[in-house]
């Protein structure tokens, strides 16, 4: 039905059901703070902890709350400002950043890890595969993310990208605070061998990624 | 006159170019649906249909009842379109429910079951059903055929569609995922498997229509309450509570969104 | 474990068109449990189909075959009215069957 004969008939019979404003799917336009509790009450409510999935899981960190209030894309100065937040929070090991590429092939195909499925003290994965290409050998790739083929040979492996590796992968959000990429560092989903070991698998030029 | 015909033979190559790929592309499509009639062909949902006609009848709880007086939306016992007209809303409850939130409203006042009884083993594996996934079977299939109209004008209908939708966009977790993560671009797959973007109606409807379905790839049959809570799993979140409002109105934001479709379930599925 | 087992028969111009799902986990014995334990082996092995009382396809199948089995094949000389029943047998010695009348 045509949207202007539509709305003249719901003008002459206001009331109608029918004529109620259909429900859109968009994304909101706006997200309040207010909004925010509201569906973390809901979500206190309505779920349960399970294994190591607690309900402190729905509790938002300030990052959070900020991304969801700005539907993802926050003003350049707030951006900045949570960026930089998250940076400080990274605790960069000193000396090499560079494990083994090997170890780290294994961790990137391991989907497990920070579940309610997953047993407390297991090693987990980074399941970079679910969204990355890294290993040319490798088809079963997502495209969440970009594609890291080549990542260290169009890079180097100096200080400062081993660095820059590190850290994307302990904490994306310092370097685009509303990135979709989990916090695997953060999230205490990976420890510091883990990372170094992907890190490796980066940059090592030895790794198939780079060949 | 040379210009032009540079211009000629490069629209030709690029339209070549073009064809090529699309007929890659197609063939890659062409194979895919191939095996989906093929796993549809052979698929043991009607089994799974059957046992659930069996346990819709089975006299069960403290009150020895069966759930063939239970109102699905249509007037008691009425099966036939009854699935593709859910979630909505129901005064006696005064609530909007899912399939399996109705039934287990049906389970605890027709039988008098208690919620923990019921809700013991509400998703099973490749050996057993669990019992809501064998109704679940049985009740879709008595929609084949209608198209899908969910609850979407009364009021809590309308307020729980908006709490569906607001969840789906609501960044959270372990590993700050929203549904939307996954689910809101253009083109993007999860290793090998497609992600259709569900607040669209072009790729809700597929899903809606096809919904319990028949895992092939681990032999088991799932519901919509099983897909929100599994999404949820993979979302490093806790766990929703079965039949949560929660649950509930993610099911009818993903129904709404995808009503008109003819329903062609239960699926089967890689 | 028999679960149910359904059979679909038609029939056009002579010959039956014969479909059976059958409920059955095809334990093909490679499979590990949680423990690390080997699944033992439990798959059907005979599959007899009769016509009216009378055997016209005998079948060794093999734990090749998925879970929950579907099968379809055809045969001659079937017309409505006549009573197909389809049996198994699995490597545990349990037996189903089921039987219908072509449609």
């Amino acid at each position: 039905m045509r949207r202007s004969s539509h709305l003249l008939i719901c003008g002459l019979a206001a009331g109608l059901a029918a004529c109620a404003t259909p429900l859109v799917s968009e994304r909101p336009a706006a997200v309040t703070g207010q909004d925010l509790n509201e569906i973390t009450s809901v979500l206190k409510r309505d779920f349960k902890a399970r294994g190591i999935a607690t309900m402190a899981r729905v509790e938002l960190d300030t990052l959070q709350q900020q991304c969801n209030l700005h539907r993802d894309s926050p003003p350049a100065e707030l951006a900045a400002k949570l960026e930089a937040e998250q940076m400080k929070s990274i605790p960069f090991p000193s000396g090499s950043l560079i494990g083994d590429w090997k170890r780290g092939e294994r961790i990137a195909q391991n989907g497990r890890g920070s579940m309610w499925s997953d047993q407390a003290g297991e090693p987990a994965g980074g399941s970079c595969y679910n969204c990355h290409q890294l290993s040319p050998g490798e088809a079963s790739f997502g495209t969440l993310g970009p594609s890291l083929l080549r990542f260290g040979k169009l890079r180097g492996a100096s200080p400062e990208i081993q660095k820059y590796a590190y850290g994307r992968i302990y904490n994306s959000k310092a370097y685009n605070a509303c990135s979709q990429m989990p916090r695997l560092g953060h999230a205490g989903t990976l420890s510091e061998q883990q990372i170094k070991d992907l890190v490796a698998l980066l940059l090592d030029p030895d790794s198939p990624v780079n060949k | 006159m040379r210009r032009r015909s540079r211009h000629a033979a490069l629209w030709l190559t690029a339209a070549f170019a073009l064809a090529g790929a699309h007929a890659v592309a197609q063939d890659a499509k062409k194979e895919i649906q191939k095996y989906q009639s093929m796993i549809t062909e052979g698929s043991p949902v009607e089994l799974f249909e059957l046992e659930g006609e069996v346990l819709w009848k089975k006299k069960q709880g403290p009150k020895t009842a069966s759930l063939e007086q239970c109102d699905l939306g249509q007037g008691p016992g009425v099966l036939k379109g009854a699935y593709a007209q859910l979630p909505r809303y129901f005064k006696d409850a005064d609530r909007v429910m899912d399939l399996e939130t109705r039934l287990l409203h049906c389970m605890m006042t027709l039988q008098g079951r208690s919620r923990d009884e019921a809700t013991k083993r509400v998703f099973g594996n490749e050996d057993r059903l669990s019992e809501m996934e064998s109704l679940s079977a049985y009740i879709a299939a008595q929609s084949r055929g209608v198209a899908m109209a969910p609850g979407a004008s009364h009021d809590k209908e309308r307020g729980v569609f908006e709490l569906g939708k607001r969840l789906f966009f609501h960044r959270a977790g372990a590993w700050d995922f929203s549904c939307a993560s996954c689910h809101s671009e253009e083109g993007k797959r999860i290793r090998m498997q497609d992600l259709p973007i569900l607040n669209t109606p072009a790729a809700a409807r597929p899903v809606v229509a096809t919904w319990p379905a028949y895992r092939v790839s681990n032999s088991q049959f799932k519901t919509m309450q099983w897909r929100i809570n599994d999404c949820y799993r993979q979302m490093r979140m806790p766990e929703p509570v079965f039949g949560s409002e929660a649950s509930v109105a993610l099911n009818l934001f993903l129904t709404v969104t995808g009503q008109g479709e003819i329903y062609r379930g239960p699926g089967t599925k890689r | 474990m028999s679960g149910p087992m359904k059979i679909r028969a038609t029939a056009k111009d002579g010959v039956a068109d014969i479909r059976v799902l059958m409920s059955h986990p095809m334990e093909t014995g490679q499979r590990k449990d949680a423990d690390g334990k080997v699944i033992p082996p439990h798959f059907i092995q005979n599959v007899t189909v009769k016509l009216n009382g009378r055997t016209v396809a005998e079948g060794q199948i093999s734990q090749a075959v998925s879970r929950n089995p579907v099968f379809s094949f055809r045969a001659k000389g079937g017309k409505p009215g006549d009573k197909v029943e389809i049996s198994w047998l699995d490597t545990k010695g349990e037996t189903n069957k089921a039987e219908t009348v072509i449609a």
